[in-house]
């Protein structure tokens, strides 16, 4: 399907047709107190020559470094093949089409990405995708509102895991709309205190982040029961690539989790700086019609062929209006066309294997750093493909140290708290080898040397 | 034009209530409302024990063309749900005051229900927004 603008006789035609003399016209009866004169904030347009420009010397601040960092975006193999085909003149948009059923090849596309995110998370329905990880789970806290009628709580209890980032976008999105975002006490293990689940008033939902902001792996089992034992649905944020080793948030405790979300950049969305990246949300079908976004279905036509089409559309801005159960009515179908080819490239062994050498690697980091430089383990819980570590210096000197010599180190932990100021965030993934890593401790110790 | 049974109180949100001899209230939409909206695909009913204050939302009736909130014609605790309206929404569309019923609700303040519109006010309710 081709995206041609429309041209200014296009545009005059339209205007003619009814009775408009310009474009200005249609918006008159927004009452000039209401509109804004121009942006203040935002700088005069750029040429394409010079953001061009601009974007490679800003791109290139960020290369040339070994990337051991994560914290919420993770440096992944892409095969070639999977941007060669998502940039396709066919797929090239972020966005669902308009007149969406001419373009089933994009509805199919978006159609076998649900079906992969569902089968994954254990959970019956997907919706295309959101804009990130963090949108996704303040959608996801103001779907559980939506859906626990039953609830006249509007507080949301977060694992003590959850990303800090996260929870004050959640709270950006959805605290103007009454929720309250609480964190759960930690144990010294890293893990939540689940007994704390039931110490207080009963929240309307509970958010478990596995693997954690600091890679710890919580007891989600109980954490999910007990939260199920006061009443409160379960929202799962998880990193879609673990799952491939771990078990799906929907077996978790007795009943399974109720909502699942997340960042969906690990599968096949390289890290450019920031993004784009795409959020996942997928649910129970007892919940679909509180599930914010697109969602493809698929049907039969007249001729008994199958065809795709967006379905249960009643929940959308478009027909319910200020009652849609969101103002996102697109997808991230650029970075969802990119995911659906990698997990199709990958299929379940691939992605079982890049997510064993994940944690191999990391495990490999974490034990050199530990015998070689003196470095200590902060939680003793188990982790996936991070851990946070005690350096015997500040994370800010060491990454200054390391960066100089060619290392992108890690994150540093002093940045969300004073207190972690000596604490690293390191991660390693199935793009570095053991060569690799022993490189960087080699780097370490020098610098940790010097330090002394 | 549409049935409007004389035994019942209605709403201007097209809403309809029977009071029962025990003292609760039978709610539903009415068959100008049905109309309105063509045949429905969904019905959200509210839960058993839910505390509704009047005018909140307590169903949602979801057609091929639209979706609109149902609002609580009055306080009240719900007691009762039609759970064949999960199965079949059509039954709204059949017999809107009948089979199709959305909820019974024990009311807070009876004189809420005795001052809705009776069946010859929302008659012409419905003919005076008709002209509009």
């Amino acid at each position: 399907m081709p995206f041609i603008p429309h041209t200014e006789a296009d545009i005059r035609h339209m205007l003619d047709a009814i009775g408009a003399s310009s474009i200005d016209d249609l918006f008159d009866e927004i009452p000039p107190a209401l509109r804004i004169d121009g942006l203040d904030d935002i700088p005069p347009a750029m040429s394409e020559m010079q953001v061009t420009r601009l974007m490679h010397e800003r791109a290139a601040a960020d290369a040339g470094l070994a990337c051991f960092i994560g914290a919420g975006a993770y440096e992944h193999h892409v095969p070639a093949a999977v941007w060669q085909l998502a940039t396709r003149g066919e797929f090239y948009s972020a966005y669902t089409p308009y007149q969406a059923e001419a373009s089933q090849g994009t509805l199919q596309l978006i159609y076998e990405y649900q079906s992969m995110m569902a089968g994954l998370t254990g959970m019956d329905v997907s919706n295309a995708s959101l804009y990130d990880g963090a949108s996704a789970m303040a959608e996801a806290a103001l779907m559980a509102v939506r859906a626990n009628r039953r609830s006249k709580s509007r507080t949301v209890l977060c694992a003590a895991g959850t990303s800090d980032i996260y929870r004050r976008v959640a709270v950006a999105i959805a605290g103007t709309q009454g929720l309250e975002f609480d964190t759960l006490p930690m144990l010294a293990s890293g893990q939540t205190d689940v007994d704390a689940v039931a110490s207080g008033p009963a929240p309307v939902a509970v958010v478990i982040q596995q693997p954690g902001f600091f890679g710890t792996l919580d007891e989600v089992d109980r954490l999910t029961d007990a939260a199920h034992a006061v009443g409160a649905l379960v929202i799962a944020v998880v990193n879609p690539l673990s799952l491939a080793l771990l078990k799906p948030p929907g077996e978790w405790g007795e009943q399974g989790a109720d909502i699942v979300c997340g960042e969906g950049q690990p599968l096949g969305v390289p890290l450019s700086s920031g993004g784009p990246y795409f959020g996942f949300l997928t649910t129970r079908k007892s919940y679909v019609r509180q599930m914010p976004g697109r969602l493809v279905g698929r049907t039969i036509d007249k001729n008994g062929n199958a065809g795709y089409a967006l379905t249960l559309q009643a929940r959308e801005q478009h027909i319910r209006r200020s009652k849609a159960t969101s103002n996102i009515c697109t997808n991230q179908g650029l970075a969802v066309t990119a995911a659906t080819i990698h997990m199709g490239l990958l299929g379940e062994p691939g992605l079982s294997e890049t997510a064993s050498r994940c944690v191999a690697g990391t495990q490999r980091l974490v034990d050199g750093m530990v015998r070689d430089i003196g470095a200590r383990r902060v939680f003793s819980a188990a982790f996936f493909h991070e851990a946070l570590l005690e350096l015997p210096m500040t994370a800010a000197a060491f990454n200054v140290a390391m960066a100089e010599r060619g290392y992108a180190a890690g994150y540093d932990a002093g940045q969300l708290d004073r207190e972690r100021a000596n604490q690293l965030l390191v991660c390693v993934t199935e793009t570095k080898t053991d060569e690799d890593i022993d490189g960087y401790l080699s780097a370490a110790r020098e610098v940790v040397d010097a330090h002394v | 034009m549409s049935n409007v049974p004389g035994d019942l109180k209605y709403t201007k949100d097209h809403e309809w209530v029977r009071i029962e001899e025990d003292g609760s209230v039978v709610i539903g939409i009415t068959d100008h409302a049905q109309q309105a909206l063509g045949d429905l695909v969904f019905v959200e009913v509210p839960e058993v024990d839910q505390t509704l204050t009047s005018g909140e939302g307590v169903a949602v009736v979801e057609s091929v063309k639209a979706a609109s909130d149902v609002y609580a014609p009055c306080a009240g605790t719900v007691v009762e749900v039609n759970g064949a309206l999960a199965d079949q929404p059509e039954l709204i569309n059949s017999d809107p005051y009948g089979e199709g019923w959305i909820a019974r609700l024990t009311p807070a303040d009876k004189g809420e229900v005795d001052a809705m519109m009776d069946a010859a006010t929302y008659d012409q309710f419905l003919i005076e927004t008709e002209d509009a």
